[in-house]
């Protein structure tokens, strides 16, 4: 019944064992132990527990962890690098951009993904990006805020950078602050 | 209040010091908790909203892989755990036993090795219910042959209490006399907080220390911890209750659930540590609601607009037990704040509650005790008022203000308010939004047959209860606490009996300690949450903390200053009475260039305290506030309704708050501009509703809809400072403002847009269905 599972978060490979039921979510708060992803709701609304599977944003409660196998998902406990915050954390901690936390990592995950995307994205087009993550404490015009600086600062970053360099290329050079 | 210092770090908006943990996914919420040997429960709900229990089988779920355990009402009963008392002085059933009184009511709990093998045995637990005709509307449920739910009482009715304030006779003379009396009905619908985190719990019996740790999801662990022992029969010492980071709380984490129960029995019976998680539906069907108020309200007035009377009765719905959290004295809360900011010269209030088959609670959602349906029937009611006299509603408003000079003021339902300036307030809203020249563009459009509203609304909250003479929750005092230890080094733990849910005290009340001993923000610590360490407090709901704890604080700081400036003179070689505090050092009177400072004292408490001192430098404060405070503003709303689709767009929101000092400007408005969102989600999308058959429609996030951040609209703050004179800052509290504030301001704004139509009045949720409704009612086709 149980089957065997590899697949990688934030870089490092995990295996397990699971049932075929056992959700994506589950799996990486109880098998690797990375509680920053949340669950919220049972219903695919709220975006509490969104990662990237290779990339792209995904609710990780919607998904089997079976269908993870040989995939790449990051975590919010992968955006930061080498003890220095990435730009969007740095941003909510600066604008404000978070009250009680929960939402948070799903919020800086579908951020994260839209600025690899599109790097310097307009107001609408954020919120209509955030749109599937719910919170409940801010009224989101703080986080609108935080992805714009956020975006500002790693456009910033990438300028010195030669012109065929990608988003991605750009988030890790423009890495902020220490982290705390 | 002591006078600007150069070292202020009170108004700074300093960074929260809590975010690093929270943007690095570091935080640590109950569900991330995991002990060894950790089992999980999950709970067996009714899918009847009224129905005798026949029969309970366990068998087939005791024989599911993993199930070890399965409790029942019957298991509670043998211990005198089958019910627990509430928090207003009604009691709770923790698992049916008889039968259900409301849809997803708990009837059973299994625990087994896992999360899924839980809910795979609680599927298997056999029930067998008889249906009862269920009471879903308030006004049925007191007919005379409507069902009795409640066969537990001595009181043989569905009726729960019944409470009045103000002058009967005085109220119906005045109303009897008046040039003019409006009367309106106003619905303000059941709705949720519906916290991002669900409610949840893990408790861990120790069998080898007898000690139970629970670590919940709680807004007031301290309650919990003396209810809980109170309930269990356990020592109050060998329970330790500890409320780690909440995922939002809104006041749905007020309450003591009968799933905590459930994991208490399960842990002391298996010795293990047992977690509980609800699923969002089950946290929007079974656990503290908000609102559920039908009122009627009529003012009397003379032409002029001068206010003369308010007349107001409500039904309140509590549904099947009457389980709000409350102060004893008042069972309708603070309800008789609905004079709101009018200077009425007599006024009557009276309140019905009963009980119906729908979810038990009924005051929570960031809301001081009914503070919001308050405010929001008097914001509403003026404006039926202004149309019906002719008059703008900015100056019927002006016009009957409690005025400056009468603050302390008396208000004629018996508080007083402790400051106030109403008419500054909104005369920045109206400046701000452009006031003027957005009535000429309304009339402008109007002539075009364009639907476009403004809508005020100018209230006045009463919150930080309480004062100990009038205030108490099941008895306890509604105190809060501050505990300080400053340390060798000059650093401080500052613990607090209040428990934050993302208001910032980590940050908030470290500038407040820091300001009052002349340190910085990062010096300070503060810690909450855990009952083994905090000082003994009622935790944080009804926009208390900084008015209690903040105080508390403050005078606790103070109180560590009275030592250390002994420390002080004996460090400056001078007689006590020769040192002063000025400028966040001490200094010798007229010398000041001899100072010392708290670092230098908070070294010499513990290395060369003076002789006959006893070392160390440590206090606690426990703050009996002598009044409530009286936060207040104007919020200024603009709407534009599309006449094909009934669609309201916000297009401008104005709000000017004033809640006293302003102790961290940065997280003020992040308050306001969240308590506003979800004002906008009540007024436009928000409604738990039943079916006639007690089937909660409402269960989840596709069908009890919150905003996004497609619809929510921009906010616009600003803001007065009218500092309450009697709090040692100044400070009144802001939390629950913009959520009290603002659905009058939005449905005001509707209600204005669809007037010329002869609309007075629209229930809430303003559904765009509804308005739509309406326009076609009126023939108005897009």
């Amino acid at each position: 019944m149980k089957r065997e599972l590899t697949l990688t978060i934030n870089g490092q490979p995990y295996t397990g064992v699971v049932e075929p039921r056992r959700l994506l979510v589950h799996f990486i708060r109880e098998e690797a132990g990375l509680t920053g992803t949340h669950v919220g709701c049972d219903t695919t609304s709220c975006g509490a527990c969104t990662v990237l599977l290779d990339g792209r944003p995904v609710k990780s409660c919607t998904l089997f962890a079976v269908q993870a196998e040989g995939h790449a998902v990051t975590t919010v406990e992968g955006l930061a690098r080498e003890g220095e915050l990435h730009p969007l954390q740095q941003a909510f901690w600066e604008q404000h951009g978070l009250q009680c936390g929960y939402c948070t990592p799903g919020m800086l995950m579908t951020g994260a993904a839209l600025l690899e995307r599109r790097p310097d994205p307009g107001e609408e087009e954020i919120r209509r990006a955030i749109s599937g993550n719910l919170c409940r404490c801010t009224g989101y015009q703080n986080i609108v805020r935080a992805i714009q600086e956020a975006a500002r600062a790693m456009r910033g970053a990438a300028e010195p950078v030669s012109a065929g360099q990608g988003a991605a290329g750009a988030a890790s050079a423009a890495r902020g602050g220490m982290v705390p | 209040m002591s006078a600007v210092q150069a070292t202020d770090v009170i108004g700074q908006r300093i960074k929260r010091k809590e975010d690093p943990r929270f943007i690095q996914g570091l935080g640590r919420y109950v569900d991330d908790i995991t002990l060894p040997r950790m089992v999980y429960m999950a709970l067996v709900r009714s899918p009847y909203a009224h129905a005798r229990l026949k029969a309970i089988r366990t068998e087939a779920a005791l024989a599911m892989p993993g199930v070890l355990a399965v409790i029942t009402g019957a298991d509670l009963e043998k211990a005198g755990l089958a019910w627990m008392p509430t928090l207003a002085g009604d009691r709770q059933m923790v698992l049916a036993t008889g039968k259900v009184l409301f849809q997803y009511q708990e009837v059973a709990a299994v625990v087994a090795e896992t999360r899924e093998a839980a809910f795979d045995g609680a599927e298997a637990v056999e029930v067998e219910y008889e249906p009862l005709p269920a009471v879903v509307d308030p006004f049925a449920s007191l007919r005379p042959e409507s069902p009795l739910l409640r066969e537990d009482r001595e009181e043989k009715t569905n009726h729960i209490w019944h409470w009045e304030a103000g002058e009967r006779e005085a109220t119906e003379a005045a109303i009897r006399s008046a040039d003019v009396v409006v009367r309106q009905d106003v619905v303000f619908q059941r709705v949720h907080p519906a916290p991002l985190e669900p409610c949840g719990c893990v408790a861990d019996y120790n069998r080898g220390t007898g000690r139970l740790t629970l670590y919940v999801t709680s807004q007031a662990p301290h309650a919990h911890r003396t209810l809980l022992s109170m309930v269990s029969g356990l020592p109050e010492h060998m329970i330790r209750v500890i409320s780690p980071d909440v995922g939002g709380g809104f006041g749905n984490k007020v309450a003591i659930y009968p799933g905590y129960v459930c994991a208490v029995v399960a842990s002391l019976r298996l010795g293990r540590p047992v977690k509980w998680v609800e699923t969002r539906t089950e946290n929007l069907t079974s656990t503290q609601f908000a609102r559920d108020y039908h009122m009627t309200a009529e003012i009397a007035a003379g032409r002029d607009g001068r206010v003369k009377a308010l007349r107001v009765r409500a039904l309140a719905d509590h549904g099947a037990f009457d389980a709000q959290a409350n102060p004893t004295r008042y069972p309708a809360g603070l309800f008789s704040i609905c004079t709101g900011s009018y200077d009425f010269p007599t006024a009557f209030a009276e309140v019905d509650a009963v009980y119906t088959n729908k979810a038990p609670g009924g005051v929570a959602y960031r809301c001081s005790f009914r503070v919001t349906e308050a405010s929001y029937l008097i914001e509403r009611t003026m404006d039926v008022l202004a149309d019906e006299l002719g008059i703008d509603p900015a100056e019927l408003r002006r016009r009957n203000f409690v005025p400056p000079a009468k603050f302390p003021y008396r208000s004629a339902l018996g508080w007083t308010y402790d400051s106030g300036d109403y008419a500054k307030a909104l005369d920045l809203a109206l400046e701000t939004v452009g006031y003027e020249e957005l009535r000429r563009e309304q009339e402008e459009r109007r002539r075009r047959g364009e639907l476009m509203g403004i809508g005020l609304s100018s209230f006045t909250e009463i919150v930080g209860a309480g004062p100990n003479h009038l205030f108490d929750i099941a008895g306890i005092k509604m105190f809060d606490s501050c505990e300080l230890r400053v340390h060798p080094t000059g650093k401080v733990l500052a613990r607090f009996g209040t428990r934050h849910q993302g208001q910032g005290h980590e940050t908030t009340f470290a500038q407040v300690v820091a300001q009052e001993l002349g340190l910085s923000v990062d010096d300070v610590i503060v810690e909450e949450g855990d009952t083994d360490t905090a000082p003994y407090g009622l935790g944080t709901y009804g926009s208390r903390s900084t008015p209690t704890a903040g105080a508390a604080a403050a005078l606790a700081a103070r109180r560590v200053r009275e030592k250390a400036l002994k420390i002080a003179a004996h460090l400056l070689e001078c007689g006590e009475e020769d040192v002063q505090w000025a400028d966040g050092r001490f200094q010798v009177q007229g010398a000041p260039a001899r100072s010392v400072t708290m670092k230098d004292v908070a070294l010499a408490a513990y290395t060369n305290p003076p002789p006959g001192l006893e070392p160390g430098l440590e206090a606690v404060f426990y703050y009996d506030p002598p009044n409530l405070t009286f936060p207040f503003g104007t919020y200024v709303c603009v709407v534009d309704i599309d006449k094909g689709t009934g669609d309201v767009k916000v297009r401008r929101f104005v709000a000017v708050d004033d809640c006293g000092t302003v102790i961290n400007p940065m997280i003020v408005e992040g308050q306001i501009h969240g308590g506003l969102t979800e004002g906008f989600g009540i007024a436009f999308m928000q409604e738990i509703k039943y079916d006639e058959d007690g089937n909660c429609l409402s269960g989840n996030f596709t069908e009890y809809l919150l905003p996004t951040a497609v619809e929510t609209p921009r906010w616009e703050t600003a803001r007065t400072v009218t500092p309450s004179p009697h709090h040692p800052i100044g400070a009144k509290g802001v939390g629950e403002s913009p959520n009290v504030g603002s659905p009058a301001a939005f449905v005001n704004a509707v209600v204005d847009a669809l007037s010329p139509l002869g609309v007075r009045h629209i229930d809430m949720p303003v559904t765009r269905e509804k308005v739509w409704s309406i326009l076609r009612s009126h023939g108005i086709r897009g």
